[in-house]
């Protein structure tokens, strides 16, 4: 199987071409113009990784509360941690480095806030 | 009315205010204010609230609201002074700086030097002469930020976004993740401004579709919006009859271009770059009215914040120079640029600077396998190759100090040359 | 819902408001009815702004009369009311010898319409008036009695007076039916009641011949013009300190390039008939006619500083006069239609008029309690430093900048939003305050004067509209919207 990869490491933008297995495994990259890329199209395919941040309401705050994951979690997972956090309401006061929600949806990645709201 | 002495004031507690006060301050300047008009510091970084700020400049990825808290710490541990809600209404060629706040009333600094740093604002629909009806639901992305991120509240479900700036691809992913539907992504021109990055993981990630070469040629609703229509465009821009594509939609978030917001340096007598709608300003960031210095996006829409904070240190440092030592005497060289080339900043070098100065610019159009190139008086001084350049990211060339005393003549040009 | 008035006026355009504002000097009870949601919703609040002097019309025509009588009584009108009026002068502009008889022409109309200090101007002295001019230019008639307001604002002004002074105005009640009643007077239903009312007057606009046509049997048909145009930034020095029209020929009637009272820079209308009284859109091909015509005055015609395109909707009738008075057949009822250029210019010469009838048929006295106008204060942009100072002291909502483009404060929304016909949308605080008319066009103010709107007039910030009706400029909160949202399917 092939799969067409646009690198995001520097404006070049290569577009790379990664030959997969049956069992999905990497056999090749090609397109690449640097090692970094090459790197980076088989994390992109084997394990897509991602930082989501979104805001939370918070009961009696006009300002939401900004959050982000506080490493990356698989791409997959994001319609689901957007689901669980969609059911978040933090608790002020809140500030910026609190843990929201521990290891969510066992990703191994903790919410945590980005901002201060006291 | 009394006016206060001050020896800097800095307009503007975004990243390039904060930098440039903490700069100064550093260097021992301890007669300073910065005023802000929000109600706290920070500036637009403030709704940024995604991640990948810092990278150059702290090694690691802080979203927007994280890296200006570290300046604002910084600022605090330093005890500068900022006073937000405080809007300025003029700044005079003698740099004197009328503001006003509900709690302080009219005041009027008489400031030893003067740091531009008002950001930039969004490129609205009129700019655009978009035709159609006048109806609600049409905002700036970064409004649309606001909204969304400091405000909680969402202004549309059904989006599409023209412009593929970076605000507005980080729209299409905060509105999609925040529950909307985000129909299309839309690019006049045949490339993105915006970062390979945001076009994978907030376009690809979430399959917007993204159209180059198409604008939008109607806006239907009387009162809400209802849809919109997108054309493609050719190689002039101009819309191509029988290629119509309809979006229903309830909003058209616009991510066209930013405008350095330069009203007050008007307003001082301050001399604008065509090319930058920016302050035209020495190596030292100091505007063509003396004692009056600018940076950040005031001076020009820069790609990076990483780049902001250092040029605006320097800038700082630079104004403290001048409360300490008075004018630097009269620049003798100056950078104009060439083929490929907008806006080169600073426009005006002194001949016996001191330090190394970097030459930043956005590239015309996309380069591939090209070398930027510096020439005075017909002969090459610098040259630097890549393998793209492109108007998204500024390209910066370092001409060495020692470089400077013995140049043939006393005008740079900067352009952009295929290496083959 | 039942009320009753003595008058029942429809229509809080220019021309109502007038009406509204001369009616309440007599001891007599009115309502008015406005379909939109706010004043000056029509043609008023789009069209060139321009207080003719009065050379176009017809001698002897109802647009000749009332034009030239309602442009005497400008200056004194806005000077008491405090709206902007300027009385810059206008050049009508010609290339070549047709175009000079057309300018001798409208000379001498002008002459007989009474018009004072007309003179044809050779191109030498019309290119040391205004340089930026087209130097291919031959002559000109000059007409420095020419005029520019702003017509929102006196219409702003005028209702609010009629308010003090009695006058109630409802929006968003259009008319659907009226019934002639056995005691001679009126029964109108809205969307929202019925009204009961003795004497009834048309100004409904772009709607008054369909209201005249409910009231009388003799129909009129009217034909709905549609202007569109460019405003540019007053950051932009202007290139005209005077109105430039264009000489009417065989290629038709010509844009205009004028300066507003706001220092903007005003480019339009062109002209095309359509179907649709309410379709304000503008289309390419309407603007590209715009700029292409305003070349022929301007040759350097930029539109970088474009802030905003606008369209308006003349009410043109085929007898191309205004028809003013009462209407035929239908005793008691009174009416102004087919109001467009000099519209403006007319309006209180015609509201004096229709006021007047009104009362006649009524036989109401003079009202001998006028409560006395007072104007908003200054805006905050037009204060002197000290004036500045003094207003924070006294209100520290002067203080707060909400709209930088146009330095519109808190203070300025908030008084906005209490006149007695206050604005009640985004649109109408800008129109009233010029909050969001700036080259951002309302991208930083417009959150914090939803903000302001939502407090002061304690509605829910969802339930802020841009203009009205369904122009809601926010569908939901982030709390709600995130448990119902797309993603999560």
């Amino acid at each position: 199987m092939e799969k067409v990869i646009t690198c995001i490491n520097c404006p070049v933008g290569c577009r790379m071409t990664v030959m997969l297995s049956d069992a999905g495994d990497v056999l090749s990259v090609s397109g690449n113009t640097c090692p970094r890329g090459d790197k980076y199209a088989r994390q992109e395919c084997m394990l897509p990784l991602r930082v989501i941040t979104a805001v939370l309401p918070v009961p009696g705050s006009p300002t939401p509360l900004s959050v982000k994951t506080a490493s990356p979690v698989p791409k997959d997972a994001i319609p689901e941690v957007m689901r669980e956090l969609s059911r978040v309401r933090p608790v002020l006061p809140v500030h910026a480095g609190d843990v929201i929600v521990k290891n969510i949806l066992d990703t191994g990645a903790d919410i945590v806030a980005t901002r201060s709201l006291l | 009315m009394t006016e206060k002495r001050v020896d800097l004031l800095v307009i503007g507690a975004g990243p390039a205010g904060l930098a440039a006060a903490i700069a100064a301050k550093e260097t021992g300047i301890d007669s300073l204010l910065v005023l802000e008009r929000e109600k706290d510091p920070g500036g637009i970084l403030r709704q940024c609230i995604h991640n990948g700020f810092g990278l150059h400049r702290f090694k690691e990825e802080l979203t927007g609201p994280e890296y200006a808290d570290r300046d604002i710490a910084r600022a605090m541990e330093l005890h500068i002074p900022i006073r937000c809600g405080t809007t300025v209404l003029s700044v005079s060629s003698g740099r004197k700086v009328t503001c006003v706040s509900p709690s302080e009333g009219l005041q009027i600094y008489q400031a030893g030097a003067v740091i531009l740093a008002m950001g930039c604002r969004e490129r609205p629909r009129g700019a655009l002469c978009t035709p159609g009806t006048r109806c609600a639901g049409i905002y700036s992305a970064g409004t649309a930020q606001r909204f969304v991120n400091l405000e909680g509240l969402m202004p549309g479900k059904r989006v599409v976004i023209l412009g593929s700036g970076d605000i507005g691809l980080i729209m299409a992913r905060r509105m999609t993740l925040q529950g909307a539907e985000v129909l299309a992504c839309v690019e006049i021109m045949p490339y993105s401004s915006g970062l390979n990055r945001n076009i994978v993981q907030c376009l690809q990630d979430y399959s917007i579709p993204l159209y180059l070469n198409h604008t939008v040629t109607e806006i239907r609703g009387r009162e809400r919006l209802e849809g919109i229509t997108i054309s493609q465009v050719d190689e002039n821009r101009k819309p191509i009859p029988g290629t119509d594509i309809s979006f229903d939609c309830d909003t058209l978030l616009l991510s066209c271009g930013l405008i350095p917001e330069n009203e007050l340096s008007l307003g001082a007598g301050v001399r604008l770059s065509p090319a930058t709608s920016g302050p035209v300003v020495n190596e030292n960031f100091e505007t063509s009215v003396p004692g009056v210095f600018a940076c950040g996006n005031v001076l020009h829409v820069h790609d990076l914040v990483d780049h902001v904070s250092r040029e605006s240190a320097l800038a700082g440092k630079a104004a403290a120079e001048y409360i300490r030592s008075g004018a630097a005497g009269a620049e003798t060289i100056q950078v104009t640029d060439g083929d490929g080339v907008r806006g080169t900043v600073p426009q005006m070098i002194h001949r016996n600077a001191s330090a190394d100065i970097d030459l930043m610019f956005r590239p015309a159009g996309v380069y591939r396998s090209s070398a930027a190139v510096v020439r005075c008086g017909g002969e090459e001084i610098l040259r630097k190759k890549a393998m793209i350049y492109t108007p998204g990211e500024m390209a910066v060339l370092t001409l060495k100090a020692e470089l400077l005393q013995r140049l043939p003549d006393s005008v740079l040009t900067v352009s952009i040359e295929r290496t083959e | 819902m039942l009320c009753s008035s003595d008058v029942l006026l429809i229509g809080a355009g220019i021309t109502g408001c007038a009406t509204a504002r001369a009616l309440s000097r007599y001891a007599c009870s009115v309502i008015v009815l406005e379909r939109g949601p706010d004043l000056a919703e029509g043609a008023t609040k789009a069209n060139s702004g321009i207080v003719h002097a009065g050379y176009d019309a017809h001698p002897g025509t109802r647009k000749a009369y009332h034009n030239v009588r309602g442009a005497a009584m400008y200056p004194e009108l806005c000077r008491s009311l405090s709206v902007p009026y300027e009385q810059c002068g206008a050049l009508v502009i010609g290339f070549d010898e047709n175009d000079r008889r057309t300018l001798e022409n409208l000379l001498q109309r002008g002459i007989q319409n009474g018009v004072q200090e007309l003179r044809i101007v050779e191109r030498s002295e019309l290119l040391a008036m205004e340089p930026a001019l087209n130097p291919d230019v031959l002559c000109a008639l000059s007409v420095p009695t020419s005029g520019i307001v702003s017509p929102y604002e006196l219409a702003f002004a005028m209702a609010d007076d009629a308010a003090l002074n009695g006058v109630s105005f409802r929006f968003n009640e259009e008319v659907t039916g009226i019934t002639r009643l056995p005691d001679g007077g009126f029964l109108v239903r809205t969307g929202a009641g019925e009204y009961r009312c003795k004497a009834l007057i048309n100004c409904a606009g772009a709607s008054s011949a369909d209201l005249h046509n409910m009231l009388s049997g003799e129909k009129l048909t009217m034909v709905h013009r549609r202007g569109q145009y460019y405003l540019l930034d007053h950051a932009v020095s202007l290139p005209f300190r005077r109105t430039i029209f264009q000489c009417p020929s065989v290629m038709g009637k010509g844009v205009l390039v004028s300066p507003t009272v706001h220092g903007n820079l005003l480019l339009g209308p062109n002209a095309e008939d359509i179907q649709d009284p309410l379709d304000t859109a503008t289309t390419q091909a309407g603007l590209d006619e715009v700029l292409r015509k305003a070349a022929l005055s301007w040759p350097k015609v930029s539109v970088r500083s474009n802030i905003t395109n606008f369209s308006g909707i003349r009410a043109h009738l085929p007898q191309d006069d205004f028809l003013i008075g009462p209407v035929a057949g239908c005793p008691g009822a009174f009416e102004a239609v087919g109001i467009e250029s000099p519209g403006l210019s007319s309006a209180p010469s015609v509201g004096a008029d229709l006021a007047g009838m009104a009362a006649e048929w009524l036989h109401c006295s003079v009202n001998e309690t006028i409560v006395p106008y007072t104007a908003p204060d200054k805006p905050f942009r037009e204060m002197s430093e000290e004036e500045q100072r003094a207003a924070v002291l006294r209100d520290p909502a002067y203080g707060n900048i909400v709209c930088r483009c146009e330095v519109v404060t808190e203070a300025e929304i908030r008084r906005a939003i209490r006149r007695p016909v206050g604005a009640t949308t985004v649109d109408g605080v800008k129109r009233r305050t010029r909050a969001g008319m700036g080259r951002c066009q309302g991208g930083f103010c417009m959150p914090r004067v939803m903000d302001i709107l939502s407090e002061e007039l304690q509605q829910n910030i969802l339930n802020i509209t841009k203009d009205g009706g369904e122009s809601r400029l926010l569908c939901d909160t982030v709390a709600s919207f995130l448990e119902g949202g797309s993603v999560h399917d």
